[in-house]
């Protein structure tokens, strides 16, 4: 099991660093130059070439990648254009918000999906199944933000329970960081549970058709132990994968959301990087959101190894 | 239920029958007894009457078997009698088990019939066990439920049920998951589930046609060997005559849904009175028989949902008969004693 995670911890080094290559490259290309943008409209050349030497942005293409991944290695991910500090302090910041946005989503979404996901499958073709598949219809069909303004609207405006945005950290205000984040993971998390209700339910379904679940009922086992014991264990096997690949695009991909919220979060970050041409931010964020999701790979990958005895770790 | 303490079914112990030799106390009662069983399927193209009118049984220590192509009816008469049919059919007629009405039966009730008296080996060993739980579990997870072991016990039974079954090295197997084990090993692993709780009945459902053939030979003697051992009772379902011959005391021959011939197996073999039955004994390849000589019959089975009103065999007979046998369906005759045939024309012995 050891050698199987750090070999599978290597392979991420790999295809981290080829995201760094894309990430650098990707930029070089974007029009407009950081420098400018960073002095503002009024500066002297002397200025200018000053701010350029000190980014090292008038070395070569290959120094420039070749220092980047150098520093990248010792957890230096170079300068804010802005304000001057370290990505990897900015981007750490940021992180506590986004992570505690995508898993409360991802909670809320698995709390609705996974009942009703089940349910539907076990007893498809009546009323309930039907709901669920309006349910998960409409869910896939209304973009989060749609769904994040409705909630504001609603929650915020007409019935006054919620607050329309901003945010309060977990540690500081338990209650206040609940009552903040409710609207944005709701928002997210309808689409989500949306996705994963359907996914569950076809797993489920397809299960229930195999011949090892006939052999459970012929023993004479309980429906419940049936399902329970036979068909959700290796139903759940792929929800896992998709679990994970949701809860991982919602840390790198809850842009919108975060900016409709005033959530101070990753995407927050991603999208003022963006605006501000912030090119070391934006190289950082993105780095990040890819590490997560190389990370989460990997803990699907020894969750699946335990969830199913056929995948061998060796 | 009544109470079944006088049956000495100790796996390792004898049982106390042998082929042909009618068991002891159990002889007046037979383990499963179907009467008029009918079973029809709702399908998109209107209602499928797949199984018609269909009478047998079988006793402690007896094998029967049902023979017959695919589509003829012979799983699914199995299926229906014990509940396990799809939620689509419609089941009607009379199926006994030890006595007890299982018709009449709630399902919960007919559930804990199911895997305690009655136990199942399916045709496809690859298919037919969990790849996420352990062999052991799986083997006796029956008994937890029906027999109220613990997790500890179920698991000694295990290892004894995987010894009685063949399988070298049981008590290192017995944590081992399916994909672990070869396919004859795995019917193996599915006929100790299938006696973990020494049911009285065992349904075995074509258990080698997904095997090859050394591998075939070995899990028909293990069966026939367990059911002289333990006494059970046992349903072959299969289309191989040679495994009939080899196995069974009594047959039944189906067709369309309905007995064609049943009796038992030398008074069928010997003197097949069905033009059906005597031409799937044609049709048995055999030393020196080369393939394109076995005479097939012409045709094919006729579809559930498009029956003829008079014999089914009918359209595909050699024997061709007249308008009766075209418009009406033939009855149920005996030709000897416990031997029927479902024909106007039986084929004389040495016709």
């Amino acid at each position: 099991m050891t050698r199987f995670v750090l070999r599978r911890l290597l392979q991420s080094v790999v295809v981290l660093l080829g995201v760094t290559l894309v990430v650098f490259l990707l930029l070089q290309l974007v029009p407009g130059d950081p420098v400018r943008v960073a002095l503002g409209t009024r500066f002297d050349q002397q200025t200018y070439d000053a701010l350029r030497e000190r980014s090292g942005l008038d070395q070569p293409l290959v120094a420039q990648y070749a220092s980047y991944v150098g520093h990248a290695l010792t957890g230096d991910l170079g300068v804010s254009f802005r304000s001057g500090q370290p990505v990897t302090t900015i981007v750490l910041e940021r992180l506590p918000a986004t992570l505690s946005l995508a898993v409360t989503a991802v909670l809320l979404a698995l709390l609705v999906a996974f009942p009703l996901g089940v349910l539907s499958a076990v007893r498809s073709g009546s009323a309930l199944d039907h709901a669920a598949r309006v349910f998960s219809q409409f869910g896939v069909s209304v973009p989060d933000f749609w769904m994040g303004i409705m909630g504001i609207l609603l929650f915020a405006g007409v019935l006054g329970w919620l607050p329309p945005s901003g945010y309060v950290a977990l540690t500081e205000d338990p209650a206040g960081w609940a009552s903040h984040v409710l609207l944005p993971a709701g928002a997210v998390g309808l689409v989500t549970a949306s996705i994963l209700t359907r996914f569950i339910r076809s797993s489920v379904l397809e299960v229930l058709s195999e011949d090892y679940v006939r052999t459970a009922e012929a023993k004479g086992l309980r429906s419940r132990i049936v399902v329970v014991r036979h068909v959700l264990r290796n139903a759940l096997i792929p929800v896992v994968t998709v679990v994970a690949v949701q809860l991982a695009s919602l840390i790198g991909g809850v842009i919108v959301i975060e900016v409709l919220f005033a959530w101070p979060g990753v995407g927050r970050l991603t999208y003022d990087a963006v605006q501000a041409r912030d090119y070391p931010v934006l190289q950082g964020a993105v780095l990040f959101v890819a590490a997560l999701f190389l990370l989460m790979n990997l803990l699907v990958d020894v969750l699946y190894a335990r969830l199913d005895p056929r995948i061998g770790v060796r | 239920m009544r109470e079944r303490t006088d049956r000495p079914t100790r796996p390792g112990r004898a049982g106390a029958t042998d082929r042909h030799e009618p068991a002891g106390p159990d002889i007046a009662e037979p383990v499963l007894a179907i009467e008029d069983l009918t079973v029809t399927i709702g399908t998109r193209r209107g209602p499928a009457r797949a199984v018609a009118g269909v009478d047998w049984s079988v006793r402690a220590g007896q094998t029967l078997a049902l023979v017959g192509e695919s589509g003829s009816g012979k799983s699914l008469t199995v299926l229906a009698a014990t509940g396990l049919a799809p939620r689509t059919a419609r089941v009607t007629g009379r199926v006994r088990l030890l006595g007890e009405e299982l018709t009449a039966l709630p399902e919960p009730r007919r559930r804990r019939l199911r895997g305690r008296h009655v136990g199942f080996v399916f045709q496809d060993p690859m298919t037919s066990l969990n790849p996420v739980l352990t062999v052991g579990r799986q083997v006796t997870e029956a008994c937890e439920e029906h027999l109220g072991m613990t997790r500890r016990q179920a698991r000694e039974r295990a290892v004894e049920l995987l010894d009685l079954v063949g399988i070298p090295s049981p008590r290192q197997r017995v944590d081992a998951y399916p994909h672990q084990f070869s396919g004859g090993m795995r019917q193996r692993v599915v006929i100790a589930m299938a006696l973990s709780c020494e049911p009285d009945l065992l349904i075995a459902d074509e258990p080698t046609t997904a095997l090859d053939v050394t591998t075939q030979a070995q899990i028909v003697e293990l069966i026939a060997d367990l059911r002289r051992r333990l006494g059970t009772a046992v349903v072959w379902i299969t289309h191989d005559l040679g495994v009939v011959a080899g196995v069974a005391d009594t047959v039944a021959v189906m067709y369309g849904g309905r007995i064609v011939e049943q009796g038992p197996v030398d008074a069928v073999f010997d003197a097949p009175s069905h033009p059906y039955t005597r031409a799937l004994l044609a049709a048995r390849p055999g030393p020196g028989v080369r393939d394109g000589d076995l005479p097939a019959i012409q045709g094919s089975p006729p579809s559930p949902l498009d029956l003829p009103a008079g014999c089914a065999f009918w359209p595909r007979c050699p024997v061709r008969g007249d308008a009766r046998c075209e418009h009406e369906l033939p009855p149920l005759v005996p030709v000897a004693p416990g031997h029927r045939v479902r024909t106007f024309y039986p084929l004389s012995e040495d016709a």
